[in-house]
């Protein structure tokens, strides 16, 4: 039986934590990801979960006691956002190196500077390349689906990488939806026990971990992490289907919608999609053939299955929530048109970079992407490929 | 029981091997070793280490030289990551995942870069939070292992590659932290200073008292570098005793707010003969420079006077 709530994002993150019931979480405040350590240290000073809560002095140590916390065999989580995640920046890399399935709520903000609190990507694109698996969440379902999801990914013996799930700043996190919970029974089954291989804390066998690790060998840990990334994305899929059977929801790299027969498209993530596709389905009501491509997995990127989703798609437009600030578009442009390429396809793909520090992106900005790929179409001409939407002083 | 080295040598083998990579005549493996042979024997031990020497030197992949667990992960965190494991130690007896009998101990170690400078912070969190773990500070006075740059822990005057000896500027012109001090504020239940000296007792009393007082306890130990401070490798033991009876490093412990002074020399030695046979202070015995010997000799004693005062001031407790 499903249970019926209305949560914020960061409620529903705190409440699939609780039901996870992890050894260990280490976190440190920052808005708007505050409330989730908030929430959860409540849950355990009234002795709803047996987790130890380290309330550690910087979101540095907090990814450094998760780090210490997982390779010891502990199943250790946290939550952050923005300069917390760039303070985390020399940790993350040590714990996907170390191979350990640390589960993390990235609730996207924007990076500083200057400092603003509220939601864009650069916090989670500063990270695409730091060997965490990234899933992206729409709204407060997706990120409390997508965290109950999180560990069964993460511990998979043949991936064993830590995984980040983000949720956008306040327009997620702190906004109040309908939301369908899994009964505690059910989660704690679906999740299961970690067995970790080896551990610090097993009596039967030592362990060293971390190690200077030079010319003679680094290279290929490297490679074996670059394989792990790979096996991720079966993976993902697997556990998606099983999560599908429990709830009849259903998850996989990204969601096609309305993507079959249209003729324009718009790739994007997290929660402008839900305005990208209620814009295309008042567009379609004009017999405009307009579709969504939401990335839910970031890292691994599914590079062929994007391509092959897109194959006949007329115009394109990428909406990046960050700016890669390289003079040749953002991050998830850059992944779409070199997945585009290599699978041979020419289709015209253009960029936007949009939402910058919280700006809103109404139906009206998207209109004008759409707009946009129309005229695209009509001549043939892409124009200027790196766009901006919604900023002051021209496109 | 009193204490007999030998005895305790031949009942706990050492849990920290040979084969590592440590120079000669470093103070760091023999105070590892020492602070290790504190743990029961039957007891089971998490080990942490900063990015450092020590580090570097005793995990080389794929050799370890630790026989207990050992995790490193950074240069200044390792107070934070053993906070981690302490805190995965808790939760899992807890809830039975992990054996209920089995006692763990878990001890950081750091030199003073990973420590007085860029782990202070990670340091002073994960004290403060009061873990049941003890974290060790190596203290050799410079960053050795990026080859001898000035720390807070460098003592006035030295030459380092980051404060030369240089026709200007004489060496470090600041004095050096007081990093025993700053922990005894954070009120842990045992905060000690010590050192390897003669038959190691002082070192290893203090590290079994450490390890075995419940919650966050620190030891500061000097620990002599022959390649940072230019002595010959074969004055190690030498160069400690002498640390000891200049009153440069007293020692002393500090248990729930006490002071207790455990050695006080009956023939306080004169600053010059520790510095003496150190290439890094060798610019201070240059004629003209005497006054550097002078005010080297007035911050010795007046820090020792005021641990003399602490314990003074703390009898009563």
């Amino acid at each position: 039986m499903s249970i019926r709530e209305r949560l914020s994002g960061n409620e529903a993150a705190a409440v699939a934590m609780k039901q996870i019931n992890p050894d260990v979480v280490a976190a440190f405040p920052i808005t708007p990801s505050t409330e989730i350590p908030q929430y959860f240290s409540s849950f355990v000073n009234n002795g709803a979960v047996d987790t130890e809560f380290v309330a550690v002095e910087s979101e540095h140590s907090a990814m450094s006691a998760c780090i210490g916390a997982e390779a010891a065999g502990a199943r250790a989580m946290t939550a952050t956002s923005a300069n917390g995640l760039s303070l985390m920046w020399e940790m993350i890399y040590i714990a996907s190196s170390l191979r350990l399935p640390i589960v993390m709520s990235l609730v996207n903000r924007a990076v500083s500077g200057p400092l603003n609190i509220h939601n864009d990507h650069s916090d989670a694109m500063g990270a695409r390349d730091s060997g965490w698996i990234q899933l992206f969440s729409e709204n407060n379902q997706e990120a409390y689906d997508n965290l109950i999801m999180a560990h069964r990914i993460a511990e998979h013996k043949d991936v064993l990488l830590p995984l980040m799930i983000c949720q956008d700043g306040f327009i997620t996190s702190h906004s109040i939806e309908n939301i369908e919970l899994i009964e505690d029974s059910d989660v704690k089954k679906f999740v299961g026990e970690y067995k970790p291989e080896h551990y610090l804390l097993n009596y039967k066998e030592r362990i060293a971990v971390g190690p200077l690790d030079l010319q003679t060998y680094l290279f290929e840990h490297k490679r074996q992490q670059a394989e792990a990334m790979k096996n991720a994305k079966d993976v993902i899929l697997n556990v998606s289907k099983e999560f599908e059977k429990l709830t009849g929801r259903k998850y996989s790299l990204f969601e096609e919608y309305k993507l079959e027969d249209a003729d324009m498209a718009i790739v994007c993530m997290n929660s402008t999609a839900g305005t990208a596709k209620y814009t295309a389905d008042i567009l379609r009501e004009q017999g405009i053939k307009a579709g969504v491509l939401k990335i839910r997995v970031y890292r691994p990127f599914p590079a062929k299955e994007v391509a092959e989703a897109l194959k006949n798609i007329k115009a394109i437009a990428v909406l990046d929530k960050s700016d890669s600030l390289n003079a040749s578009g953002g991050a998830l442009f850059e992944d779409v048109t070199s997945a585009m390429y290599v699978n041979k396809m020419q289709n015209p793909v253009i960029n936007y970079v949009y939402g910058i520090g919280g700006r809103d992106t109404t139906e009206e900005h998207i209109k004008t992407v759409y707009k946009d790929l129309e005229e695209i179409i009509k001549t043939g001409d892409i124009g200027n490929p790196y766009r901006y939407l919604g900023v002051r002083g021209g496109k | 029981m009193a204490y007999n080295l030998k005895e305790i040598m031949a009942e706990k083998p050492s849990r920290f091997t040979s084969g590592h990579r440590m120079c000669a005549g470093c103070g760091a493996p023999a105070v590892a070793r020492m602070i290790l042979r504190a743990l029961k024997k039957e007891d089971e031990a998490v080990i942490t280490a900063a990015t450092g020497c020590m580090e570097v030197s005793t995990f080389i992949y794929p050799y370890s030289a630790w026989t207990d667990s050992f995790i490193h992960t950074a240069f200044e965190c390792s107070a934070a990551t053993a906070s981690g494991t302490e805190a995965a130690y808790k939760a899992m007896k807890r809830t039975g995942k992990i054996d209920k009998d089995k006692v763990t101990k878990f001890i950081a170690f750091g030199g003073d870069g990973g420590t007085y400078d860029i782990g202070i912070q990670s340091l002073s969190g994960a004290m403060e939070r009061g873990h049941d773990m003890t974290y060790v500070c190596y203290d050799n006075g410079a960053y050795m292992n990026t080859g001898i740059q000035r720390s807070s822990a460098t003592p006035r005057f030295a030459d380092t590659t980051t404060s030369p000896a240089g026709t200007k500027v004489p060496g470090k012109m600041q004095s050096r932290k007081d990093l025993t001090q700053i922990m005894k504020e954070h009120h842990l239940p045992y905060v000690a200073q010590t050192i390897a000296t003669v038959n190691f007792k002082d070192l290893y009393e203090k590290a079994e008292k450490a390890i075995y007082t419940e919650g966050a306890t620190f030891l500061n130990v000097l620990a002599p570098c022959p390649r940072g401070w230019g002595y010959s490798t074969d004055m190690l033991m030498e160069i400690n005793k002498l640390a000891v009876e200049t009153c440069y490093w007293p020692l002393y412990e500090v248990i729930d707010g006490k002071y207790i002074v455990n050695y006080k020399p009956k023939n306080k030695l004169p600053i010059e003969q520790f510095l003496k046979p150190q290439k890094r202070f060798s610019h201070m015995f240059k004629p003209g420079n005497e006054w550097m010997i002078e005010e080297f000799q007035k911050e010795v004693d007046s820090r020792w006077q005021y641990i003399l005062d602490l314990e003074k001031m703390t009898e009563d407790m």
